[in-house]
């Protein structure tokens, strides 16, 4: 598999940095599941955050510091054990962050129609911003939107176009405010992404704007 | 595999000599037993000794060590990020008890120490300050054939070194940015470009090992 559309930088130095909402954490956490160059690239920034560490002042610990640590690992070296390897659901179309986050593989995903044949799936995520799994019918087509904020889709299952390119497996697309686009499943199989929006979406034309808040988007 | 030879710091060469001439003439490990014996790190990025005896033989006056150096770096990073010095003492040190805890999960041929220990405070402050989970990327697990290459070691550990050397460098504003990102102080659509710092090599040389890992899992 060979991913072409990637994270961008500022992405991945705010997750690196942690300074992104729970949503968007997931998103980025699942494309790196599929992408080694991204997450080669979050390697990159988290030496930077590395060599923040290093750089900055010091603060002096309290006194009974490190005997309060000693004791602690001392109080637990008894209990740790060391996990056997996992035993999680494995899933061909879910990498494990989003395993997590449905409690299960993509037979336990509760997906609420959306009409047009598209379902979507809310995940629990603080509010600051959306995560949703989106399927997408094969050859359908996602109305024409902008939208107020970012927007990320990430492929999960077959493929769709638009504007930007043609995204498959593993692919992310990043859309900035001022992109009206139109995603179309590939028409070769049905498409599932998990897509985050930090704002609402803003539909063109009657519709949509009829159906928006069914899809919540 | 590097058990028992890890505290054996001995040896007389110059561990930073003996690296690049590996790394020159692509000499193979030939019996695969020397492993990390030769004290290779503190010259070049100090503290991977130290984190890989407290991973191997559960070295505790390696962990002192550790615990001196980063302990009050921790605590300062946590306030700089916003929490009172009360509240980054103990979670400060709640980073070392994971330190010691997770220690076999240590890869020293994707991360400097500071690097992985940079990880589990941002980690924790996500934890206390926003009150959520951190969704991770799925595990690459170690295959049977993955005990990392001596000259990998160096190389990520000393590319690190640079990356800081770098930080250091830079003017001071574009520094300050950066600083600003990683204590929390920017949104991320305020990061700015991050031109100046060389992720390039280093992100290869990630990148190599996550090759190496990846083919010796099929």
């Amino acid at each position: 598999m060979t991913v072409k559309h990637h994270l961008t930088d500022d992405l991945l130095m705010a997750y690196s940095a942690g300074d992104l909402p729970e949503a968007v954490n997931l998103i980025v956490a699942t494309h790196i599941s599929l992408c080694d160059e991204c997450r080669a690239a979050l390697g990159s920034y988290d030496a930077v955050g590395g060599a923040v560490l290093d750089t900055c002042d010091t603060v002096a610990m309290s006194k009974n510091s490190l005997q309060s640590v000693l004791d602690m690992i001392h109080a637990q070296d008894g209990k740790v054990e060391k996990k056997p390897a996992s035993t999680k659901v494995q899933d061909d179309v879910l990498p494990a962050p989003l395993v997590d986050y449905i409690g299960g593989g993509l037979e336990s995903v509760r997906w609420r129609s959306a009409g047009m044949g598209v379902k979507q799936a809310i995940l629990p995520t603080s509010k600051e911003a959306t995560a949703r799994l989106l399927y997408i019918p094969a050859g359908t087509a996602i109305p024409d939107h902008g939208h107020h904020g970012l927007e990320l889709t990430l492929v999960l299952k077959g493929a769709f176009q638009d504007e930007g390119g043609y995204f498959g497996r593993g692919d992310i697309e990043v859309a900035s405010e001022d992109l009206n686009h139109t995603p179309v499943a590939d028409i070769s199989e049905d498409c599932i992404c998990l897509a985050v929006t930090d704002a609402p979406l803003k539909f063109k034309g009657l519709v949509p704007r009829i159906a928006q808040p069914f899809l919540g988007i | 595999m590097f058990t028992t030879t890890v505290l054996s710091s001995d040896y007389q060469a110059s561990p930073v000599a003996k690296g690049m001439e590996m790394r020159d003439s692509s000499q193979e490990d030939v019996d695969g037993t020397s492993g990390l014996t030769t004290g290779i790190s503190q010259d070049v990025v100090p503290w991977v000794d130290d984190l890989l005896a407290v991973r191997d033989a559960r070295d505790e006056a390696a962990f002192i060590r550790v615990f001196g150096h980063f302990g009050p770096r921790v605590k300062a990073f946590l306030m700089r990020t916003g929490m009172d010095a009360a509240l980054a003492e103990e979670c400060a040190q709640e980073v070392l008890v994971t330190v010691w805890n997770k220690a076999h999960l240590y890869d020293a041929t994707r991360a400097s120490p500071s690097t992985w220990i940079f990880t589990i405070a941002r980690n924790k402050k996500i934890d206390v300050l926003r009150k959520q989970r951190r969704p991770e990327p799925e595990d690459l697990p170690w295959g049977p054939e993955a005990e990392p290459d001596q000259a990998d070691v160096i190389g990520l550990q000393q590319e690190s070194e640079q990356l800081g050397r770098a930080l250091r460098d830079l003017p001071e504003k574009q520094r300050e940015l950066i600083e600003k990102a990683y204590f929390g102080e920017l949104s991320h659509s305020e990061i700015a470009d991050q031109t100046g710092l060389p992720l390039g090599t280093i992100k290869s040389r990630i990148r190599l090992a996550l090759e190496r890992l990846r083919h010796s899992m099929k």
